[in-house]
Formats: structure tokens, C-alpha cells, sequence
């Protein structure tokens, strides 16, 4: 990346007057071929931090995402924006997922596609397009075919083009989960700006390091049931749940796969 | 005639662009290229839908499709003999016997190798762009806009083997252009009577024309192709 674009972008960031958060996830379960992927899961994000998703593989990260994002309709409960804008949800929120989609067209016409389908005229384009592009060290790049770019590349485009729509609410599924630490770095650097711009951020991992480094807020998941709900500082210090505790110490959270129940304490707690 | 001879005035009517020869060649690529036009407007769009949109009785849909890239000629010109003779549904239009039901033939026999060949084709890139086009709002009429455009190097093999099939066409040609000479004597007709004639140079000066044209064919489409992978990956 350029390191001599600078991310602070905090000053830029944009008096929003129209608004989706709060989302509310109420007794949500997500259900495929008879099993129980995410399970009785209620949640209610609102404040523009960045609230990381914390939990091994299986957890049910992604498909959380999906739910909330509108991908997939969940097979019981309700996902609910609440905003003065809740009708656009869409138009207000975007995803980076995983494993980078590219269109098969320059690095320029990748950003450029969603911004035409938002009908923002093309002088307007033009000059977002470069703006971004040049806060993610991509200019140089602009007319390099996308699918020839390296992952680390690819994934600073697909976040630079979820960026560029202006989203109230960013979705990242595993951003980095491909990238070498160079790559995650750089990136991390652009998440950071990005919420610093005033979009709340949500993202999943299973990168201690990287939910430490980014966290303001941490859901810790398991076996779709969400376990603990916390501040970041508060959650590294001490998790409440076991399951947690264990995740952190880096065991294998195998071993009581079949008897697995939230612990008393946070059946009552809000939001869980 | 020697085989050998009649090979030699193929290559002497090839080469001297014989008046005859060259009047049945360009007919012929006006009617296949012309119907190529119309079929791919019709298939690309409808191949592209199907790849996109789910509906009750897609798959019934699809299977119907693929099953009609296999049409036998003679049926669709049979059929569409009937609905341009005098006593059909566009009797009146006088088209029976003219390049014109010749393109309408071929536009019946290639529009479903166009559209299969486009649905198969682009249900593969849509699994690829479905959650990141649905994520930026994108509505599935767009998305098939954007499939087409950026699968366009893929399709032109969709679209070059719908032009093989009408080029190398015989059975449909035959029965509702009628071969008339000067008017609808394309070269799959022009080799079969000239054939049955004893007239064998012409017929394989034809022949060599119409090999080379589906040499050129596929060649084009492999490296279209192969320029698009270096391009865009």
C-alpha cells in the first residue's frame, strides 16, 4: 500500500442525515437441511464503532452477516432496521466478503459499476472513484484488470468499493483471512479510516490479534448461539462465558460440542 | 471427372473469385450473419434471464432448451414452411421462397444453441457475482446486463457456434428458400445440387470455402478468448 496516503479520515467524515442503525436481530435462527445454524440469536447494534465477531470456524460468523446484511431471510425471528431510512436499508449498508468477488473489468470500472447502478452522476464518479483509490493505494493500479491483482490487492478493492458507496454500515466477513501480515496491516489501516469516517463496522474474525488491534466491541459466537456480549477491553481482560475463556487461551472448543448451553448468566443479559 | 481434377478447379474457382461462386458465398454469409444478429438479440438475453431468475418451471424451461439445440433442420423448415405458405399465418407476407425465410429458418434452428449455451455459461459467473451484485443493490434485470457484458468473451463461443450451425445448415435452407438460382442458392444447397449434378468443382470449391469458414470460425473464437484470460483473467 502507499503508506503516504493517509487514512485519517476522521475529518471528512460525513454528518449522516439519513440513518438505518439501529439494527435490531430479534429470536433470529437460520435453519438448512433440517440443521440449526444460528439459534435463537437477538442482538441490537447501533453506535457507529466497530463491533468485531469473535468465534472459531462454525461458528456461524458468516452466515450472521448474511442475515444481517439481507442476504439470506432467516428461518424464524426478525432482523429490523430502525433508522429514518429503514425503507433504503440497502442503499446504506455494504459487504466485503471473504474470498473477493472481482468483475471481470479494471480496477476503475470495479468501483465505477456500483457507483453507475447508484445513478451518481460521472463527474461525481470520476472524482470519488480516484479519492478512494488514492486513500487505499490503489491509484497506480486503475487500469490494471482486477482479477490480476494480487488477494491483498483484490481485498483493498473490494473494500475500497464497498467505501465508495458511503455505507452507514460496513459488513466485513473475514477480510484478511487470506492475507500475509503486510497485507493485513494495510488493510486494518483502511478498516480503522473508515470507521474514524463514522461508518459502524462489523466484522467477523477469528483472529485474536486482528479483534484485539480493531475491536471497540466483541460478540463471541459459537455453534451459532451467541455466548457474551462485550466491551473489547473488558473482553480481553476477562471473557465471562467458558467457552470464551478457552477460545482465548486457544483450546480446541470440540470437546463439549454435543452439550453446549449458555451459561445462566447470560440468558437475562441484554441484547444477548 | 478425377477427384484430382475436380480438386484443381476448386482451387481455380476459389482463386479467380468465380461470379457464381462468389455470389452464393456472400448470400450465404448475409443470411447466417443476419440470423446470427437476430438470434443472438433473442437468445443472449433469454439465456442470461435463465441464469438469473428463479421461477416455477425454470428447469423445465432449461431442459426444453437444451433438448432444442439438437432440432433437426428439416422439422424447423417444415415448420416454417407451413406458417409462411400461402394458407399459414404469414402467408401473406410473401416471404416463402426468399433469403428472408431463410433467416427466419436459421434464426428458429440457432436462437436455443445461443440461448443454452449462453445460460449455461453465465449461471457459472452469476454463482460467482450473485452475493456481491445482490449486496450493492443491483436488480436481477441489471445483473443480467452485467453478466452479459462482462461474460462477453465467453459468449462470442455461444454466438460463433449458433453461426457454424446456420452456416453448415442444409435441410431447413432447402425447404423454404427452394435453392432458385440468383435468389436463394446458398453454398450447403449449391454443394448438394451440384453434387447430384456430377458438378464436382464447383461443389468442392464450395466445400473448401465453407471448411475454411468454420476453421476461421473456431479459431477466432479460441483466440477472442484466449486474448480475453490475458486481459481481464
Amino acid at each position: 500500500m502507499d503508506n503516504s496516503a493517509n487514512l485519517n479520515l476522521s475529518k471528512s467524515a460525513k454528518v449522516r442525515t439519513a440513518h438505518i442503525l439501529p439494527l435490531k436481530l430479534k429470536d433470529v435462527s437460520y435453519e438448512i437441511g433440517g440443521m440449526r445454524l444460528i439459534k435463537d440469536l437477538s442482538v441490537e447494534f447501533s453506535s457507529p464503532s466497530l463491533t468485531v465477531i469473535l468465534g472459531p470456524n462454525g461458528a456461524g460468523k458468516s452466515l450472521l452477516l448474511r442475515l444481517c446484511h439481507g442476504l439470506i431471510e432467516p428461518s424464524s425471528g426478525t432482523v429490523e432496521w430502525g433508522g429514518n431510512e429503514n425503507t433504503l436499508a440497502r442503499r446504506y449498508q455494504a459487504m466485503v466478503f471473504q474470498r473477493p468477488i472481482m468483475l471481470r473489468r479494471n480496477v476503475f470500472a470495479n468501483l465505477d459499476h456500483s457507483l453507475k447502478h447508484r445513478g451518481i452522476k460521472k463527474a461525481e464518479r470520476i472524482n470519488k472513484i480516484e479519492e478512494i483509490l488514492k486513500h487505499t493505494g490503489l491509484l497506480r493500479l486503475t487500469k490494471v484488470p482486477a482479477r490480476r491483482l494480487s488477494v491483498g490487492e483484490q481485498q483493498r478493492l473490494a473494500v475500497a468499493r464497498a467505501w465508495s458507496l458511503d455505507p452507514e454500515v460496513l459488513f466485513l466477513d473475514e477480510p484478511t483471512a487470506a492475507l500475509d501480515p503486510a497485507a493485513t496491516h494495510s488493510l486494518e489501516e483502511i478498516i480503522d479510516a473508515i470507521k474514524k469516517s463514522g461508518t459502524k463496522v462489523i466484522m467477523s474474525t477469528h483472529d485474536l490479534g486482528q479483534a484485539k488491534r480493531l475491536a471497540d466491541e466483541v460478540l463471541f459466537l459459537y455453534r451459532g448461539r451467541l455466548l457474551e456480549r462485550a466491551d473489547a477491553n473488558q473482553f480481553f481482560d476477562q471473557p465471562e462465558n467458558d467457552l470464551a475463556q478457552s477460545f482465548m487461551r486457544g483450546e480446541l472448543l470440540w470437546w463439549n460440542r454435543h452439550e453446549l448451553k449458555p451459561p445462566e448468566k447470560f440468558n437475562n443479559r441484554k441484547g444477548i | 471427372m478425377e477427384i484430382g481434377d475436380a480438386f484443381a478447379s476448386a482451387f481455380t474457382l476459389v482463386v479467380n473469385f468465380e461470379s457464381d461462386l462468389v455470389e452464393i458465398v456472400l448470400l450465404s454469409l448475409q443470411v447466417s450473419f443476419l440470423a446470427v444478429g437476430f438470434a443472438s438479440l433473442i437468445g443472449l438475453p433469454i439465456g442470461a434471464s435463465l441464469a438469473v431468475f428463479k421461477f416455477p418451471g425454470r428447469t423445465f424451461i432449461i431442459v426444453i432448451l437444451n433438448s432444442m439445440m439438437g432440432l433437426p433442420p428439416v422439422v424447423i423448415g417444415l415448420i416454417v414452411y407451413l406458417i409462411l405458405s400461402r394458407s399459414g399465418p404469414l402467408g401473406t407476407l410473401g416471404l416463402l421462397y426468399s433469403p428472408a425465410a431463410m433467416v427466419i429458418a436459421q434464426v428458429c434452428l440457432i436462437t436455443p444453441i445461443i440461448a443454452a449455451l449462453t445460460r449455461q455459461s453465465t449461471e457459472d459467473l452469476w454463482h460467482e457475482y450473485s452475493e456481491h451484485l445482490r449486496s450493492v443493490g443491483i436488480r436481477p434485470w441489471q445483473s443480467v446486463q452485467t453478466l452479459l457484458w462482462d461474460n462477453r468473451f465467453s459468449l462470442i463461443t455461444a454466438v460463433l457456434a449458433g453461426f457454424g450451425r446456420a452456416s453448415a445448415e442444409v435441410g431447413a435452407v432447402m425447404i423454404v428458400g427452394g435453392n432458385i438460382d440468383h435468389v436463394t442458392r446458398v453454398m450447403t444447397t449449391a454443394i448438394t445440387l451440384e453434387t447430384s449434378k456430377g458438378n464436382l468443382a464447383l461443389a468442392l470449391g464450395l466445400g473448401i470455402i465453407l471448411l475454411a469458414l468454420a476453421l476461421s470460425v473456431n479459431a477466432a473464437a479460441f483466440l477472442i478468448n484466449e486474448a480475453a484470460m490475458k486481459r481481464y483473467g
